[in-house]
């Protein structure tokens, strides 16, 4: 007789002092782990639930200007700091880990209107009302020393928006024309027009450096590539486009914000159909701008929220608003991808986190248990009560009855357009798809 | 990069040339052969235990048999490496005997991968495709892991084995215990309780606590491992069944009118009066519910973590006292005087399936922890084995001088029926066989008639509840050995059972999931899929999804006349009809082949086979 009976020695499996960490074997089969399916679906719901308790996503305003706060800039090399720009002409340089404000320079006469950093970080630029461009120095004067700009440009028109180039001492701006201007000269070295228009903002394309596109009140948004002295081709919309923002990772996708409360999101070499539609805005899109990891942006609108879009998803992932905030006007997604800033209407600038749920500082074995309840969450995303839950968004009044308004229009319209192909002889009305219905022509 | 090669082909591929210029690499106990060409080599002989995994063996017989899964983790890195061999080399020019990963079994990877290669991918959109493809290339890797974790294991199965023509049936504890070390014998005792009746018996989930009740009134719950007393008490009734809630600090107990719950002390927790004259008791750890089947025909289901009772059916078969649960989709198995065995679940009012089992009423039902196969017994003396994937078919049926009245199945597959005084435990051949019933694996006999049955979680241990009190058996090979840490853990400390107590509380099931397949909430519901298809279609007035007519790309240097347009359209249209014939064909073909009857002769009834 051969006999082996189980017999497990406890010192194998019971820790050996109370300093130690409690031993844990485990075995991975299945037949140990009944219900795989119907308790992770549970873990899925539960930590569904507990993302949307957690998400409070707002950090901090930060407060000081004495005027609406109508462009913002990111410190290309320190992720603290933070320019804006207000209504008054005032230029404010925030520290964010301090939230405090480090630096007042009373930089125009009137607004400024735009505000950006050179690639170096060591200086910025700023355009206002009173037709300069100035650079300024990123560290502040001496003491005792004047606040005094570097170099002071007089031109001859408005400017609107400024641009830096990434990689060389170059910046553009525009106004009536983009100009192109060198550092070192007071002249531009091309101006470039396209139609007589005032142009809203002109954006470097940040991997390809010699592209910009430009967009304009007539309706048009332009593309032109530096060492050529005529512009690349033109797309036409139904409505204006106040801003245009280039996709950090894709060199050729950038995305515009409308007037008509959409976002396009274009691919240069086929302007004819945008490549996704954004609609979740009621009222004008103000503002755009990509995170550093290209997969998403945030935009900015009159209706005093903001969103966040996935660049491949035609509605939003979320929406941020408070009682207190009115119409945003500019918004930035910072470096490190982690937080937005937005800069609205009532004097103030607010920082939220792009996650709303999100923990900050977190050990490793919350990140762990953070993956994991990410992966769950993405693997039944799609079953309806789990959907329910995480799409459920507590939104104002005015924006709630908003939707529930255009939402009648829409379907109004849509009906209308569903009579007329049915009463007409087929084929003679077309089904225009969403995508295309906004585009009027393209020109090259 | 090469692939591995197609089945079905003599010819030893690209890879095994290049393998038989080179020195083959071999183990130092094996002789030296001189190489031969792929399929002759000799080789070590080809048992179960070689069946693994190294591709660099040209051994393809066997490999390409397999599905993908197997041998796909390896396959790709290998041939970059036997390039150039040189680059394998390390300082000293010594070469690295096992290059790659450690070989996987085949039978493990397919243990843990929940995927059926032979299903197709559904024709979808290139974007979902890819996904899917994605998604499965991640399990098979995960799969291949977990496999690969087997080797940690540090516990082997028991086992016992006569020598040469001995019957394992005929050795008796005695020998068992002489012959085992100290710990394992003192695994087998003998309470003496004649004077409260025969016993119910249940233990813990961890295997760790004993509970048992006698029918004149005794309760007492004890860590049988330790022998510490927990807590005894004497209810004054009868008590028809005693089981534990999802930890041992909480035995119900069904006792003559009512149920009660009581604490590790032997405190009276609860009193629940809506389940009255209760016969069995079950409890599903996994949804915190417990199943109670009483006198009145009723089966109830009681939430224990919030109190509540969740579904009361009337299973109109009157006295119900067979029960069981299927561990494995925590469906409850009744057995009925009518000879059926119905499969019920507190999300409908009706039973999910009903089996004829048995001429005579229904004695006693197990159902193993793989859910695959189920014991009855019956009153016509008859001990059978169903299938229960599908078929609900007996698999083996064996008549018992005296019929067995009670069934439980251990972790590994062992069955064990109580006879009378009794005890009869079959084996199967392997861990997912069903056990066989020609030969015993062990008998004992009791001092009394036998009143409950319940093999020990993680030992090898049998409990025997009988009129003479309790017995505690030695059963090799009946536990698993390897227990999972967060699952359930026999040596957890009181932080530990805290703390996956709020765990498992956290993601208890709800009870509307309890269905006969628990994987089916992973799967694609399709009709209503279909149906909100087809109400989009409806309310949008044209179809989304249609493929739009073909569109011919303009031409340059006039080879884009309307002619030639025209052509080129047609071309493509006449294409798409015949794939739709050609579809279509081979649909009809399917069917033609399914209605022919396989091997018979033409019957005259044919014509009326759809």
């Amino acid at each position: 007789m051969k006999v082996k009976m189980l017999s497990r020695n406890p010192d194998n499996y019971v820790r050996e002092t109370k300093l130690d960490l409690q031993r844990v074997p485990r075995n991975y089969d299945p037949a140990l782990h009944p219900f795989e399916v119907p308790r992770e679906y549970i873990r899925a719901l539960n930590a569904t639930k507990l993302e949307r308790v957690f998400a409070k996503p707002f950090l901090a305003s930060l407060d000081g200007h004495r005027d609406g706060v109508n462009c913002l800039a990111k410190h290309p090399e320190k992720l603290a700091t933070v320019l804006s720009g207000a209504c008054d002409g005032e230029v404010r340089i925030w520290n964010l880990t301090q939230r405090n404000c480090i630096r007042t320079i009373q930089a125009h006469e009137g607004f400024v209107r735009g505000i950006c950093t050179r690639f170096c970080g060591t200086s910025f630029f700023t355009v206002g009302d009173d037709k300069t461009v100035k650079q300024w120095k990123m560290d502040g004067p001496g003491y005792g020393d004047e606040e005094e700009p570097l170099h002071t440009i007089l031109g001859k028109t408005v400017y609107t928006g400024i641009d830096h180039h990434w990689k060389e001492a170059v910046f553009a701006t525009c106004g009536q024309q983009v100009d192109i201007w060198d550092e070192q000269r007071t002249n531009p070295i091309c101006s470039m027009t396209w139609g007589f228009d005032s142009i809203s903002s002109v954006k470097f394309n940040p991997i390809e450096t010699f592209l910009l596109g430009s967009c304009a009140s007539d309706r048009n948004i332009v593309l032109y590539d530096m060492r050529q002295a005529t512009p690349l081709k033109k797309v036409i919309l139904d409505m204006r486009t106040n801003t245009i923002c280039w996709n950090p990772m894709e060199a050729f996708i950038f995305t515009a914000a409308n007037e008509d409360y959409n976002l396009y999101t274009f691919d240069m070499r086929a302007l004819d159909t945008p490549v996704m539609v954004h609609m979740d805005h009621v009222s004008a899109v103000l503002d755009v701008d990509y995170s550093p990891t290209g997969k998403e942006f945030v935009s900015a609108s009159f209706d005093k929220s903001i969103r966040i879009f996935p660049v491949d998803k035609s509605r939003s992932r979320e929406v941020y608003h408070t009682k207190r905030m009115q119409h945003v006007i500019c918004v930035k997604w910072t470096s490190d991808s982690k937080y937005i800033m937005c800069g609205s209407d009532e004097m103030n600038i607010r920082l939220w986190k792009a996650n709303a749920s999100e923990k900050l500082g977190l050990t490793s074995r919350e990140k762990a248990a953070k993956d994991y309840n990410q992966k769950l969450k993405e693997k039944f995303q799609h079953y309806p009560h789990i959907k329910r839950i995480a799409r459920h968004r507590h939104l104002p009044k005015s924006i709630y009855s908003q939707i529930q308004e255009q939402r009648i229009m829409k379907e109004a319209r849509r009906r209308k357009e569903v009579n007329r192909i049915k009463h007409s002889k087929p084929g003679s009305v077309p089904l225009v798809s969403e995508k295309k219905k906004h585009v009027v022509a393209v020109v090259k | 990069m090469e692939t591995a090669p197609k089945p079905g082909k003599d010819v030893p591929p690209k890879k095994d040339k290049l393998q038989t210029k080179r020195k083959k690499p071999r183990r130092y106990w094996e002789e030296e052969t001189v190489p031969t060409t792929a399929g002759a080599s000799p080789g070590p002989p080809r048992n179960k235990k070689n069946r693994e995994l190294r591709p660099q063996r040209p051994k393809n017989a066997y490999i390409l048999k397999k599905s993908r899964i197997s041998k796909k983790p390896q396959v790709p890195k290998k041939p970059r490496e036997w390039k150039n061999p040189e680059s394998q080399r390390g300082l000293s020019g010594a070469q690295d005997p096992f290059p790659g990963p450690a070989p996987v079994p085949v039978e493990v990877v397919q243990k843990f991968c929940g995927i059926d290669k032979s299903r197709k991918l559904p024709h979808s959109k290139a974007k979902t495709r890819s996904r899917l493809e994605v998604a499965e290339a991640e399990e098979e890797e995960t799969s291949i892991k977990a496999a690969r974790s087997e080797l940690l294991l540090a516990e082997e199965p028991g086992f016992l084995e006569g020598e040469d023509g001995e019957d394992t049936a005929k050795i008796c504890q005695a020998d068992i215990v002489e012959a085992v070390d100290i710990a394992s014998a003192a695994k087998h005792f003998d309470l003496n309780l004649r004077q409260f009746g025969p016993y119910r018996l249940n233990y813990s989930r961890t295997g760790r606590h004993l509970a048992f009740g006698g029918r004149r009134g005794h309760v007492a719950a004890l860590d049988w491992v330790t022998k510490k007393l927990m807590c005894e008490i004497n209810v004054m009734e009868a008590v028809r069944d005693i089981r534990f809630l999802h930890s041992e600090a909480l035995p119900a107990v069904a006792q003559n009118r009512w149920l009660h719950i009581y604490d590790n002390q032997g405190i009276e927790l609860h009193c629940i009066r809506r389940c009255d004259r209760v016969t069995r008791l079950e409890f599903l750890p996994f949804h915190f519910l417990l199943a109670t089947a009483s006198e009145t025909g009723f089966l109830t289901y009681l939430d224990v973590s919030v109190g509540k009772i969740v579904a009361a059916l009337n299973a109109r078969a009157g006295r119900l006292d067979v029960m069981s649960q299927n561990p494995y989709n925590a469906v409850i198995h009744l057995g009925h005087s009518n000879g059926t065995v119905s499969l019920w679940s507190p999300a409908m009012k009706e039973p999910l399936a009903k089996i004829l089992c048995h001429r005579g009423g229904v004695r006693a039902v197990a159902v193993d922890s793989t859910g695959t196969y189920m014991a009855t017994s019956g009153l016509d003396h008859q001990l059978k084995i169903f299938d229960l994937r599908g078929t609900y078919q007996p698999l083996s049926t064996r008549t018992l001088p005296h019929g067995a009245g009670h069934l439980a199945f251990s972790q590994r597959g062992l069955l064990v029926a109580g006879m009378g005084d009794v005890v009869n435990i079959w084996a199967g051949q392997g861990k997912a066989s069903p056990p066989s019933l020609e030969q015993p694996y062990l008998t004992h006999r009791l001092s009394g008639p036998v009143h409950g049955l319940q093999f020990c979680p993680f030992e090898d241990v049998l409990g025997v509840g009988h009129t003479g009190g309790i017995t505690s058996m030695l059963v090799p090979g009946a536990g698993e050995p390897n227990f999972d840490g967060l699952e359930s853990n026999p040596y957890r400390s009181r932080k530990q059972r805290q703390e996956w107590e709020v765990k498992a509380l956290l993601e208890k099931v709800p009870a509307e999931l309890i269905c006969l397949d628990p994987r089916a909430l992973a799967k694609v519901d399709v009709i209503s899929l279909e149906q909100g298809k087809k109400e989009q279609i409806e309310r949008l007035g044209y179809d989304p999804q249609a493929k739009a007519p073909f569109q011919p790309k303009p031409k340059q240097k006039g080879r884009s006349s309307t002619a030639s347009l025209v052509k080129r359209k047609r071309k493509v249209m006449d294409e798409e009809h015949r794939d739709k014939v050609r579809q279509s064909l081979q649909q009809q073909h399917h069917k033609e082949a399914k209605a022919k009857p396989t091997g018979a002769r033409p019957s005259a009834l044919d014509r009326f086979v759809r």
